[in-house]
């Protein structure tokens, strides 16, 4: 579980990049690459050790290709972890990297943890004690993080879903157990019948989320967000600021961000679509006209507006407009240009716009941003802001398993149809009940066995 | 007033199902062993139900089989009816299920105590345990005599300070009217044992001739008879059937018009009761909206008219257990000979056990059964096995006798108790066991006879027997797996029970694979090199099970891999846990009060997360390193 396994993650850093690095490690490494990625030479990935392969990573499942890639393969015991690697070289930006990875462990690597790699390299024997002891630290930081957003997330939706679906299985388990450590007692028996109509109807929910998730809103497009303000109030600025990257162009003159610029981004693991759009201001020029139109639709369909002022100039009729148009939006409300005298009535916008997050920035001084993303991460684990896809999170772990429970369940139906023993059957429920628990964060243990006594009249 | 009575290896305090296992599991592997139990008339009683075995009661009783204990082989002379349970599920829960005949079954086991050599049977009431520098050193009884041991196993069951309870009505008092023990608790406290009380029930008898049988439906047992040893082959006696039947409206009626009465409801017991065993009223109080139980009559024996009760355990008054079992279809005019009643009893905290048994502070000190905090004859003797083992590798200096959970139910109960702890008396249960495909109750034998054997309780006898069916499968597998028949040989079979035709020669192997092929059909099939009396029966059920449940078995032998790497970590034992970096404090303190032996079980306390095992395997790497770097 810990060691013996196979465990991938992308190596580069998250955003915007020129490449992406997607890197397994372990014993099933070559397998796996084997069974994804095809040379342009023809030639298998494990015949060249150490050097770039040219080829492209194939879907086979679904006939598809995913990216034009440069791999190669690291024969074990001389690479960084003292494990077979394997580093996928792609196209940079979320999706390529994020579908690979997604691909890989679908292949049956398991998504590495915080600090995993070199957690890894340290057990093997590769890296001293000192660096060990940052190692330890590292992993013992990034669990706390984790403890507290696994925690905000129970409030998510995703995890309700889950949950509920572990209710479901829950429930098939204790009617499995009961009939099989019980069968003197009163109890019904539960039929083949039944359990294959009830996980039928559960693998149709679960193939739903988990397709949400594939294809769905929030994975492909992030959560959808709106940059909105009047012109020069630094919408590009603070687009490039979260990217941190040039992208957009930045000038002083309004006006200049004629189109509507799309940026994909993630916040503390949560994909986020940020769109800046162009001033909204009543203007004779065409070009901003469309742009400007395209800004009131925009709204329509996003999920949370980010709604900028600048704090250097007064409250105008553009700002009101604005706030006119988003007011049903959930809305942040930006105030940037701190670091310049105030001339804006902060009051007045509250009265205008009622109960908001009120966040003050300068994007020039680079202050505010964190306060930005933690206001956002917090509305979406707090289920504040609902994408329209009705999911939440689409992050890579849950949906790796996610996968596995629905392939355990398939598993669980196609025993049922073939008459299995009960006994045999309830191998792959109690999977699919494990794999769904990595997502909410529990585990099976005393509540099968509570659930059994709660509800079965059983006993001497 | 004190004197020297004896000195033996192993002392054993307690007759019953933990206490006869652990005494001759320690004389038969050659210690000079003492058992003293309040009566020499109750040792392997029971005072409960009148069965052995049951879903993964019946695997417990194959496992003691397997490693050379005596159960298996009382119930095999004691038994008067048996039954394999779930027949219709698949071989991971087959049960097997004996009804005893109690009376023989004490008498047998006594027998059995009584020819053992190196074995003293006395009777007596211990009251105190000797311990000095922390180990223990012998036991001290009520009369004054002083008896001297290297190792003390205490199997006390439910005597210590136990009470019963019959509505308004409670007195101290052993189960079946015996003597309780009081004394002893005190002075286990006084050791630093955590006692805690739990309570148990058991319904009332009946007499047979006021049983109106007609009016309820007849359970015979098993036309073909299985024996619960691997020793014994064929077991031919004339069996006694149990009798279903149920309450009805009226039974509700009384009861809830009565609820007020029942000592559980009136409040009087402190101790915690076994959720899978509640008493009657505890049924309809939880489930109103189910007029009628069902209730199973069962024979106590051959020479006593005596009938149990299964399914109306209850602590309600004795006139009341009277109206409430008189409303039950066929029992109108039923007299009661024992009534119903509620115990309750002092128990320790299995998390102050280590996986052998032994206590963590008091050297040589072991305990087994219901003194750990469980319930029934099978997980008694089950420990009793293991900590007579224990008690005498201990001695011997030698490694403990740990079974992990991939390995035998036992170790699913030990590791249990010992890891999780327990809040209510614990049962053994097939769901309590991850890896069931594998722990069935066919294979007992086949796991576990070879380290029964090591340690030296397993017989020449047992071993050749064993030895020879190991050889047996697998000469049969490679036949099964070398034959090929033809279409035109197995066609017309394969048509006849709906199975899909083969256009090319298979092998038998593969044929087996099939659900709908069995071992009839293998045997129509002419092969002249077999002559298929020689298979035993067994061997064919082997086979057939292996191959036809492969793929599975395959799915759990890979998830047993992965749970042996981490039980493969074991953590040195003066590891401190309170100076670990990164542990989180919940973590440190479990971990510290349990003190696993390896990685793997202290993944399974609770509240010991994912992350603290990664906090605690990088510690043990820097531990281990550092250790490498000073020798060098």
């Amino acid at each position: 579980m810990f060691i013996d396994d196979t465990i991938a993650a992308i190596a580069t850093a998250a955003g915007e990049a020129g490449i992406g690095i997607v890197r397994i490690s372990g014993s099933k490494a070559i397998e796996i690459i084997d069974d994804i990625f095809r040379a342009n030479n023809n030639k298998k990935i494990y015949e060249d050790q150490r050097k770039l392969t040219y080829g492209y990573i194939f879907d086979f499942d679904n006939n598809e290709k995913i990216d034009e890639v440069l791999a190669v393969y690291m024969k074990a015991p001389h690479t960084y972890t003292k494990e077979d690697i394997v580093e996928i070289n792609c196209h940079g930006g979320m999706i390529p990297v994020k579908r690979i990875l997604q691909l890989v462990l679908r292949k049956g690597a398991r998504l590495a943890e915080p600090g995993e790699f070199t957690k890894r390299a340290f057990l093997n024997g590769r890296i001293d004690l000192a660096q060990a002891e940052a190692v330890m630290d590292l992993i013992s930081a990034k669990t706390e993080k984790g403890f507290e957003v696994a925690f905000d997330q129970l409030e998510g939706s995703l995890s309700k879903r889950v949950e509920e679906m572990r209710k479901e299985v829950l429930e098939l388990l204790a009617h499995i157990e009961v009939s099989i450590d019980f069968s003197e007692e009163d109890v019904d028996e539960v039929t083949l019948d039944y359990l294959l109509e009830k996980s039928i109807k559960l693998e149709k929910s679960m193939t739903k989320l988990l397709s949400t998730s594939d294809t769905g809103k929030i994975l492909r497009e992030g959560l959808s967000t709106v940059i909105v303000g009047k012109p020069n109030v630094g919408k590009s600025s603070l687009l490039n600021s979260l990217l941190r990257e040039a992208r957009a162009i930045v000038t002083e003159v309004p006006g200049t961000t004629r189109d509507v610029i799309e940026e994909q981004l993630n916040i503390q693991g949560i994909p986020i679509k940020l769109i800046d759009t162009a001033g909204i201001r009543e203007t004779e020029d065409i070009v901003e006209k469309i742009g400007v139109g395209k800004s009131k639709e925009l709204f329509n369909k996003a999920d949370l507006v980010i709604f900028m002022l600048d704090a250097s100039r007064e409250l105008t009729n553009e700002d009101l407009q604005i706030i006119e148009m988003i007011k049903d939006k959930k809305i942040i409300v930006l105030i940037n240009k701190t670091d310049l005298p105030n001339k804006l009535d902060i009051a007045k916008i509250c009265h205008l716009i009622g109960e908001r997050s009120i966040i003050k920035t300068s994007l020039k001084e680079e202050v505010g941003l964190d306060e930005l993303e933690n206001v956002l991460v917090n509305m979406v684990y707090k289920g504040e802001v609902k994408s329209n896809s009705n999911l939440m999170i689409a992050n890579v772990r849950h949906k790796d398993a996610l996968e596995r429970a629905l392939n355990s369940l398939k598993e669980g139906i196609e025993a049922i149809r073939r008459q299995m023993p009960m006994d045999f059957i309830e191998v792959d429920y109690k999977n699919v009940w494990d794999y769904l628990g990595e997502i909410t964060g529990d585990t099976v243990g005393e509540d099968l066995i509570d659930h059994i006594f709660a509800n079965f009249c059983i006993g001497k | 007033m004190e004197y020297h009575a004896g000195a033996y290896d192993v002392i054993v305090v307690g007759a019953g199902h933990a206490g006869c296992e652990a005494a001759l599991a320690a004389s038969r592997m050659g210690c000079k062993t003492l058992i003293i139990t309040l009566t020499l008339d109750s040792i392997a009683m029971m005072p409960c139900n009148p069965s052995i075995g049951g879903t993964g009661k019946g695997h417990l009783v194959r496992e003691i089989d397997a490693l050379g204990g005596e159960m298996g082989l009382n119930i095999d002379k004691a038994f008067i009816q048996s039954r394999m349970l779930n027949t219709a599920k698949g071989p991971a829960v087959h049960s097997l299920r004996a009804q005893a005949d109690k009376s023989k079954y004490h008498i047998e086991m006594k027998k059995t105590i009584e020819n053992q050599p190196k074995l003293d049977l006395v009777q007596g009431e211990v009251i105190d345990i000797i311990v000095k520098n922390q180990q223990a050193r012998g036991v001290k009884t009520r009369t004054g005599s002083i008896y001297e041991g290297n190792a003390i196993i205490l199997a006390t069951g439910v005597y210590l300070k136990s009470k019963i309870f019959m509505g308004e009505v409670n007195y101290e008092s052993g189960p079946n009217g015996l003597f309780p023990a009081n004394y002893l608790s005190n002075r286990l406290r006084e050791l630093g044992c955590n006692l805690r009380r739990f309570k148990t029930g058991t319904p009332a008898r009946i007499h047979r001739d006021s049983i109106d049988f007609s009016k309820m439906s007849i359970q015979p047992g098993d036309t073909e008879i299985v024996p619960f040893s691997f020793m014994n082959d064929e077991i031919n006696i004339e069996q006694q059937p149990c009798w279903l039947t149920r309450t009805t409206p009226e039974t509700l009626r009384i009861i809830n018009e009565n609820l007020k009465r029942s000592s559980f409801y009136r409040g009087d017991m402190e101790g915690v009761g076994p959720r899978y065993c509640p008493s009657i009223e505890d049924k309809i109080v939880r489930f109103q909206d189910k007029p009628t139980h069902q209730l199973f009559i069962e024979p106590e024996g051959l020479n006593t008219k005596e009938m149990y009760l299964q399914g109306m355990s209850t602590s309600l008054p004795v006139e009341v257990q009277v109206e409430m079992i008189r409303s039950v279809i066929g029992l109108e005019k039923a007299e009661i000979m024992r009534p119903a009643y509620a115990i309750e009893y002092d128990c320790i905290d299995p998390t102050q056990l280590k996986l052998s048994l032994e206590m963590k502070h008091i050297n040589n000190f072991f305990s087994a059964g219901q003194f750990n905090g469980t319930s029934g004859y099978e997980e008694a003797a089950a420990q009793g096995l293991i900590a007579g083992i224990n008690a005498v590798l201990k001695i011997r200096r030698e490694e403990p006798l740990i079974l992990d959970r991939s390995e035998a139910y036992i170790g699913v109960i030990i590791d249990d108790l010992v890891t999780k702890g327990t809040n209510e008396p614990y049962r053994m249960m097939t769901s309590r066991a991850e890896y069931r495909l594998v722990l069935r109750q066919d294979n007992a034998d086949l796991r576990l006879t070879e380290k029964g054997y090591k340690v030296g309780l397993v017989t020449e006898e047992r071993y050749k027997r064993f030895s020879g069916k190991k050889d047996k499968i697998a000469l049969e597998m490679e036949r099964l797996k070398k034959t090929n028949v033809t279409p035109k040989e197995v066609n017309n079979i394969l048509e006849e029970i709906g199975s899909s035709l083969i256009k090319t020669g298979v092998s038998l192997y593969e044929l087996l694979k099939r659900p709908e092929v069995s071992y009839k059909e293998i045997k129509r099939l002419k092969k002249n090199e077999v002559n298929y009396e020689d298979i035993d029966k067994e061997v064919e059920e082997q086979c057939e099970i292996v191959i036809k449940y492969e793929g599975y078995i395959d799915k759990q032998l890979k998830q047993i891999d992965q749970f042996k790497k981490l039980e493969g970590k074991k953590i040195p034992e003066g590891i401190n846990y309170l100076e670990i970096q990164g542990l989180r404090l919940e973590a440190r303190q479990k971990l510290n009060s349990i003190r696993p032996l390896s990685v793997g079980q202290a993944s399974r306390i609770s509240g010991v997360s994912p992350a603290d095992i990664s906090v605690l395997l990088v510690y043990l790497e820097q531990k281990r390193r550092q250790k490498v770097g000073e020798k060098n």
